[in-house]
């Protein structure tokens, strides 16, 4: 039994609900006989595979749904091995340059070379060219971004490289101009739940639209979280009513529970239980910026306007220490220790 | 009759960046002073060892190439010109072998052209230190046989030994009306139809980065073919924001109402922007602001906190977070009622 996240997993451009003229666009793309570098970029679960697999499926049909994934291993100039995963298909592959850290450079360029001079196998492609996808690449090292500059360029002819990635930011320029810029945008509320309708509609399950609605908002626009919390609803409970709950993750409920005790009571002791409860957190590979931009969001929820604008300052101010820092907790509980003392001394004021 | 149509088809994919690479050294737009010493140069035809530096798609790699070809023909180019790039493997051995046998090698005095090779360096910012220092070394000992051209956007990245050995040349951001007559000039020959302020806007949002401003009208032509572009679709292709997304946060910040805020900075996240070109262009909007929205000291001090958040943000921070906090701060910076204390 697969997912329904799978299951509905529209597999053309034709089936996509939501951004109608950026399908329209990427159509045209794929039938103007000069495809470009890609470069795809938007929220995390506004659709951003989905719509690549889309126009890979436009370029070349129905072949580029047989995949194989193999490991693969790279040998660097220091003769150390490394493997990574390669998901392909007569017509692509695709490649997450992250999971092999700092060696990605060379991974990235054995791939491009190896594919560059190997004939493409199926002698009535549609393109003369194979597609690289490279997920993920906001995370490629300035080195791996600075070796494609000319390979993007010398291999024009046999590659087409799409990458996919939540922000531009860490792209280095010469890549950006180089590529067809796709901005996804996260689908609205209305969006994801005529998605959740359709899925309910088709596998036949009564659930009112409220609770669709509150299902959408609360995955902020990510419509992979949205349809996983909707299965997991229907899973666990028999009938959904109207009022009924929506389940968030465990690790939210955990850092909501944490925001709530610090505007409750600030004392030594209770930064000593949140401490466990940090730990716990990350633990469970929860990444600290994460928490600290959860708890953020979550101790707005009771506080007034004045301390929101204070705790904002502080917050991008831990942000930056986590990053810069060495070890996470220290930076998590200083934020906590600002927030509790932001607290104190505004009720003193009042 | 496959063959044929799959031939003419990758003619047709070259992309115009290639096709419209200058092949002359007079075919280099803007960059008048470099093109004039650099003339002067190849007809002395005594190259010193050169280092050309500047943003992206500003000529550089094109430059040394037409100077190359100027100097020994298109023929001999490859025997005598060797081009390695940061997807070749540069790290110290490389040097010390293959580029130093290439070097050493003394070529025949009766081909056409200056009795010495040129190896071209590109994207030499990206070498390891170790690896550059060992290039120093091989300067000095082959400079009767081969001149060296390196190629960087940073300059501070290279070593001083080798900046103090070479002759140095700037590459500026293309000014407006060259890059506007080049994109003119490649609308004519692929018959394509472009007014003059898309152009403009193109040239714009380019930032004097020709190879981009080329590559984006290449995709608009793909995509409109005949059609009109609109301004709006240029923006979207530069990953430009729209006006009104800027406008709105702006907005935000001047209602001082929190929720507001919170809610314009989410929304504008997930619409996918990226931040580091928010702050880019929030920056030109606040400081070209004519309205009289904002105080000049008002305008000195935002721009202040523009800086800081870049900082954080090449750091690695948390957009949205950081992006929040910005306009929280700008918010605060333009009520009138606080005065701000920086630290
Ligand atoms: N000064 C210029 N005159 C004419 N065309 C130019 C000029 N600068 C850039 N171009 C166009 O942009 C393309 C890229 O230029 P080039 O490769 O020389 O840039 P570069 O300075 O080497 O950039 P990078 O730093 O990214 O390597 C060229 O093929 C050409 O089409
Ligand atoms: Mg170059």
């Amino acid at each position: 039994m697969c997912l329904l996240v799978d299951k509905y997993r529209p597999t053309s451009l034709d089936q996509l609900t939501y951004h109608h003229d950026l399908s329209h666009l990427l159509k045209i793309t794929a039938h103007s006989g000069s495809f470009p570098h890609m470069l795809m970029y938007g929220p995390s679960g506004a659709g951003k595979k989905t719509r690549i697999f889309c126009v890979l499926k436009e370029l070349f049909g129905e072949g580029v749904e047989k995949i194989k994934i193999d490991q693969r291993t790279f040998v660097t100039s220091s003769n150390r091995k490394l493997d990574a995963n390669i998901a392909s298909s007569i017509y692509h592959l695709e490649v997450t340059p992250s999971d092999v850290g700092n060696y990605d450079r060379i991974v990235i360029q054995e791939l491009i070379k190896d594919v560059a001079q190997t004939q493409q196998v199926d002698l009535n492609a549609k393109q003369r060219f194979k597609v690289i996808i490279i997920n993920e690449a906001d995370a490629l090292g300035r080195d791996a971004q600075a070796a494609l500059r000319r390979t993007m360029e010398k291999y024009a002819k046999n590659i087409r490289i799409i990458f996919c990635c939540n922000v531009t930011s860490r792209i280095i320029a010469p890549i950006r101009s180089r590529c067809l810029l796709v901005r996804v945008a996260a689908p609205t509320i209305e969006e994801s739940t005529q998605v959740l309708r359709q899925i309910a509609t088709n596998e036949k399950i009564k659930i009112s639209d409220d609770v669709l609605i509150r299902i959408a908002g609360k995955s902020e626009g990510n419509l992979r979280n949205a349809i996983l919390t909707f299965e997991t609803m229907i899973m666990q409970q028999a009938n959904i009513s109207k009022t009924s709950e929506v389940p968030s993750p465990d690790w939210k409920d955990h850092i909501e529970n944490i925001a709530k005790s610090i505007i409750k009571t600030q004392s030594s002791a209770n930064i000593m239980e949140i401490r466990l409860v940090f730990y716990e957190l990350i633990n469970h590979c929860i990444p600290a910026p994460i928490i600290l931009k959860t708890l953020t969001f979550a101790l707005f929820k009771h506080v007034h306007d004045d301390i929101k604008m204070q705790i904002t300052a502080q917050a991008s101010f831990y942000d930056h220490r986590l990053r810069t820092g060495q070890k996470v907790i220290i930076h998590l509980e200083a934020f906590v220790i600002k927030v509790m003392h932001l607290i104190l001394s505004n009720n003193q004021k009042s | 009759m496959k063959k044929s149509t799959v031939s003419k088809d990758s003619e047709d994919s070259q992309p115009w960046t290639e096709k419209y690479r200058p092949k002359s050294l007079e075919d280099v737009s803007a960059q008048e002073e470099t093109v004039a010493v650099l003339r002067k140069t190849v007809l002395s035809q005594n190259l010193p060892h050169m280092l050309f530096y500047g943003p992206p798609g500003t000529g550089k790699t094109s430059t040394i190439l037409a100077i190359a070809r100027e100097l020994y023909g298109v023929e001999n180019m490859r025997l005598r010109v060797k081009e390695l790039n940061a997807s070749d493997d540069r790290g110290i051995d490389v040097i010390r072998v293959k580029v130093k046998k290439f070097a050493r090698t003394v070529i025949s005095k009766n081909t056409r052209g200056p009795p010495y090779k040129i190896i071209i360096l590109d994207e030499a910012d990206s070498m390891t230190y170790d690896a550059q220092a060992a290039l120093r070394r091989l300067m000095e000992d082959s400079s009767n046989t081969t001149r060296f051209c390196l190629i960087c956007n940073y300059v501070t990245r290279i070593i001083e030994p080798i900046v103090s050995r070479c002759a140095q040349f700037r590459f500026k951001p293309l000014d407006t009306s060259s890059s506007k007559s080049r994109l003119e000039m490649i609308c004519a020959k692929e018959g394509m139809i472009c007014d003059s302020q898309t152009l403009d806007e193109l040239v714009r949002v380019s930032n004097g980065d020709l190879r981009t401003a080329i590559t984006y009208l290449q995709t608009a032509n793909t995509l409109f073919k005949n059609e009109m572009i609109t301004l709006e679709f240029v923006r979207e292709l530069a990953g430009f924001i729209q006006p009104d997304a800027i406008e709105q946060l702006i907005q935000s910040a001047e209602s001082h109402s929190f929720n507001k805020i919170e809610n314009t900075v989410s929304q504008f996240f997930l619409s996918g922007y990226s931040a580091v070109q928010l702050l880019f262009q929030i920056q030109d909007q606040i400081i070209y602001d004519n309205t009289g929205r904002f105080t000049e000291i008002q305008k000195a001090k935002i721009a202040m906190y523009i800086g800081e958040i870049d900082k954080y943000l090449s750091e690695g921070c948390d957009e949205h977070l950081q992006v929040l906090n910005l306009i929280v701060t700008i918010s605060k910076n333009i009520s009138n009622y606080e005065t701000m204390d920086f630290d």
